[in-house]
């Protein structure tokens, strides 16, 4: 499969070692659903998957968050504008954000968790009245790594959405929550018979989420995880991201909480 | 399409490699290299392994000379089909950067090849890899390529080895479907060719050769029949996948993996594992860029790897991964088993860990009850 | 019944006691108020109390030299804040400071302990309310010391 090449337009420093690259469309449009990803190609080092984690209803732009852990992802975090990226998608089965209407909605992320949750946000508040109450649960390691910290803000002042943070540790001045997202969950009131939840984050946090979620009352069915394995073709030929008996990047990236919450428990699937 | 075989001999054949060559096919068959039968160009019936045959057994093979001169008399060696349709190592993708965008480089095209010898089990790895490849919305250009520029002669297999189970899954030792033509060899030195395509029945016709006396077809029947009660080993597919879908956690991956070396020769001579990785390049001066697939194995350390680990770093956990996908997960995935029961893991394991035994150490644990109780009523 | 004892019956944590162990808790309990950046109580004192939080929010936190109070947790309405009062030597571990103006019902932990030995049933009815908490807080904490969040090494 060839890549497209996309022109970076913006480069925007979200953390230390993370950044938003806003992408132009060669055709002038690029469509996806939330919850899909993108294989991005660094030209002569590598690809990668990436959450696509822009506005659904938004085509005149490409937009991915990078955290720089390897060559790869250095070498796209160290793009500027103008610079080209190779793009290969959208992939993915994604988030049912239409099964969520009439009732209330639960994002719940961790870290960098957040990215591909954003499209989720973006699409319930350009439809707001088709659904219940909005809760955003988000937690990261420290205050200075919550990821779209302005944007936090912004939604945070809104009537029409709950968020709730939490960091695993801060220093003295901090006053938003410290501890564990689970527990934000406990405190959410959402009303557990009519909620969907989406989760994201890193896995340990999905299962203790995904089971604290559970027992709060709301049914495994309705619970939606994005899991995470090796991809890199994209599109189920090469093996890699294989979980169980499914492929991450066809059957998934997002599964219901049913499916796949036995197969986490055993240990190196 | 005229179903009726033919009946030809070893001058037939010779005519069939040059009608192919000179129809533009490079013709790839069996040839002996390196102590082995191997796929190689074929240029003429001298090139086949002429009155060799190979003994295998779990971690052994070798050649064996035959008293005839049969053109076909061997097993099968440790390569298929596969190296050719889905090339251990390839160009995917080429491109040079320059001002104003990225150019891509158009890639050489695949030869186009006639495979002649093709075995049964190798043919419904061919339909197998046409699933994994072909079988989703996106298609995997290189295999397609090189897959709808093949010519596919089969021929039925009369010799199972030691390490064969064709017949445990439907794969042989006949060849059914999947072919152009397909050829069986009777030990009077004749060859009853019969098409099986538009294409084959065009070859079979320019052929000429005699129509198949009733005695040739029943010989050929009869020798069908028999090879397929001579397997040297047998799989049991009944309930296989919840068999092992429920063996997750079975101690028994710990047993395989005191013998497994991960060395990945399983996967190397499996004619349907289909894992690849792709591999960057850049020139010197970064203007141009090279993307090479090669095969990958989920043996490797890093196949599994995310966030600064591997999932699966233990010998028992990819063994595990290897059997349940290829007998189980396969089928949940792509509509068949992915094992076509060609005994090439059995044989070219250092250490012969036989897969077919393995299964029924794993079914055997399950009835007699050392695990759960409720298995013991599924697969009694 | 008192009007403590009313509030207290309305808080989960201890939903299932009986009206009559109700009555001896809350005779050990009272109201307390914390005003925004209040301490409630410092790391080395007596754990002379135990509270459960009606509102508000409060930051439990340690301090290590050279580099400043650092919050280790933060609780809410409904959380109880405090155990090391039920074991000797009676030492709070961390200081707890209300990070907003906070409303809480205040146990005294003599009498507490004094109302826990003398009466088995109430001791074990407590301790495993205790218990719930606690485990919950380890598991927490043992996420947290996962560092679940931080780049791939």
């Amino acid at each position: 499969m060839e890549p497209s090449w996309f022109p970076v337009r913006e480069v925007r420093q979200e953390l230390a070692d993370t950044v938003t690259l806003e992408l132009e469309p060669p055709g002038g449009a690029f469509s996806f659903l939330p919850g899909q990803f993108t294989m991005l190609y660094a030209f002569g080092v590598g690809e990668i998957p990436l959450s696509i984690t822009g506005d659904p209803h938004d085509s005149g732009s490409l937009i991915q968050t990078i955290r720089g852990v390897g060559a790869v992802s250095e070498a796209l975090t160290a793009l500027r504008p103008g610079d080209r990226v190779g793009v290969r998608g959208p992939f993915g089965k994604p988030w049912p954000v239409d099964a969520a209407r009439g009732g209330d909605v639960v994002i719940v992320a961790g870290g960098i968790g957040l990215a591909p949750l954003r499209p989720v946000v973006y699409d319930i508040l350009t439809r707001r009245d088709e659904f219940g109450r909005v809760f955003v649960l988000y937690g990261a390691r420290a205050p200075d790594e919550l990821l779209f910290s302005d944007q936090l803000r912004g939604w945070r002042s809104r009537f029409d959405l709950e968020v709730m943070l939490t960091v695993d540790g801060a220093e003295h001045g901090w006053h938003g929550s410290v501890g564990v997202v689970p527990k934000l969950i406990k405190r959410a009131d959402f009303d557990p018979e009519t909620t969907t939840a989406f989760v994201c984050g890193p896995e340990v946090m999905i299962r203790f989420s995904a089971t604290g979620l559970v027992k709060e009352g709301v049914v495994p069915t309705s619970i939606h995880v994005s899991m995470e394995r090796n991809m890199q073709c994209g599109f189920g030929i090469c093996g890699h991201c294989q979980f169980g008996p499914t492929f991450v990047c066809r059957d998934g990236p997002v599964y219901p909480w049913n499916e796949v919450r036995d197969l986490m428990l055993i240990k190196e699937i | 399409m005229d179903l009726s075989p033919i009946l030809t001999d070893r001058r037939g054949v010779d005519w069939l490699i040059a009608h192919l060559e000179a129809e533009g096919y490079e013709v790839v068959g069996p040839t002996i290299a390196d102590g082995a039968v191997v796929y190689g160009r074929v240029r003429s019936t001298e090139d086949l392994p002429i009155g060799w045959t190979d003994v295998q057994g779990p971690g052994e093979y070798r050649l064996v000379q035959r008293d005839d001169d049969a053109l076909f008399g061997y097993v099968v060696g440790p390569t298929s089909p596969k190296q050719f349709l889905h090339p251990p190592q390839v160009k995917v993708w080429t491109g040079r950067a320059h001002g104003d965008g990225v150019e891509t480089i158009p890639l050489d095209p695949a030869p186009r090849r006639a495979f002649l010898g093709v075995r049964p089990c190798d043919l419904a790895a061919i339909d197998i890899q046409d699933r994994v490849f072909l079988g989703g919305s996106i298609h995997d250009a290189v295999y397609e390529d090189r897959r709808r520029s093949s010519i596919i002669i089969a021929i039925d297999c009369t010799e199972p080895g030691e390490t064969c189970f064709c017949s445990s899954l439907g794969t042989g030792p006949a060849a059914s479907d999947g072919f152009d033509l397909a050829m069986t060899e009777l030990p009077d030195g004749t060859i009853l060719v019969r098409s099986g395509s538009d294409i084959g029945d065009a070859i079979k016709t320019a052929m000429g050769g005699e129509p198949a006396t009733e005695a040739a077809i029943d010989r050929a029947h009869l020798m069908m029949e028999a090879a397929a009660e001579r397997m040297g080993r047998s799989l049991q597919t009944a309930g296989l996948k919840e068999l092992l879908y429920r063996a997750a956690r079975s101690p028994h991956w710990d047993e395989v993996a005191a013998r497994c070396l991960t060395c990945s020769n399983c996967t190397m001579v499996c004619p349907t594992c289909f894992c690849a990785v792709v591999d960057d390049e850049a020139s010197l001066n970064g203007d141009v860029a090279t993307r090479t697939r090669r095969w990958d194995s989920c043996f490797s350390l890093d196949f599994s790897y995310i966030h600064g680990g591997s999932v699966r770093t233990s010998g028992a956990a990819r063994y595990r991964q290897w059997m349940t996908h290829k007998l189980a997960s396969w089928q949940d995935q792509f509509g068949v088993i992915g094992c076509v029961g060609c005994g090439r893991c059995i044989t070219w394991c250092p250490v012969g860990i036989d897969i077919t035994a393995e299964a029924t150490a794993i079914r055997d644990r399950a009835v007699s009850g050392l695990e759960d109780p409720s298995l013991k009523e599924a697969f009694e | 019944m008192s009007e403590i004892s009313k509030v207290l019956g309305t808080q989960p944590f201890f939903f299932g006691m009986t009206d009559e162990q109700m009555e001896v808790v809350s005779a050990c309990a009272g109201p307390a108020d914390f005003d925004a950046g209040s301490p409630i109580f410092h790391a080395g004192n007596e754990a002379d109390a135990c509270y459960l939080l009606l509102e508000g929010d409060v930051a439990l936190e340690l301090v290590a030299p050279g580099r400043g109070p650092h919050v280790i947790q933060t609780l809410h309405a409904g959380d109880i804040l405090g155990w090391s009062w039920m074991f000797s030597p009676y030492i709070w571990s961390f200081d707890a400071q209300a990070l907003t103006d906070v409303i809480a019902v205040r146990f005294d932990a003599a009498k507490l302990r004094a109302a826990k030995d003398d009466d088995c049933d109430l001791g074990y009815a407590l301790l495993s309310r205790f218990t719930e908490v606690i485990i919950e807080r380890m598991q927490a904490a043992r996420l947290q010391l996962m560092d679940i969040y931080g780049a791939p090494r």
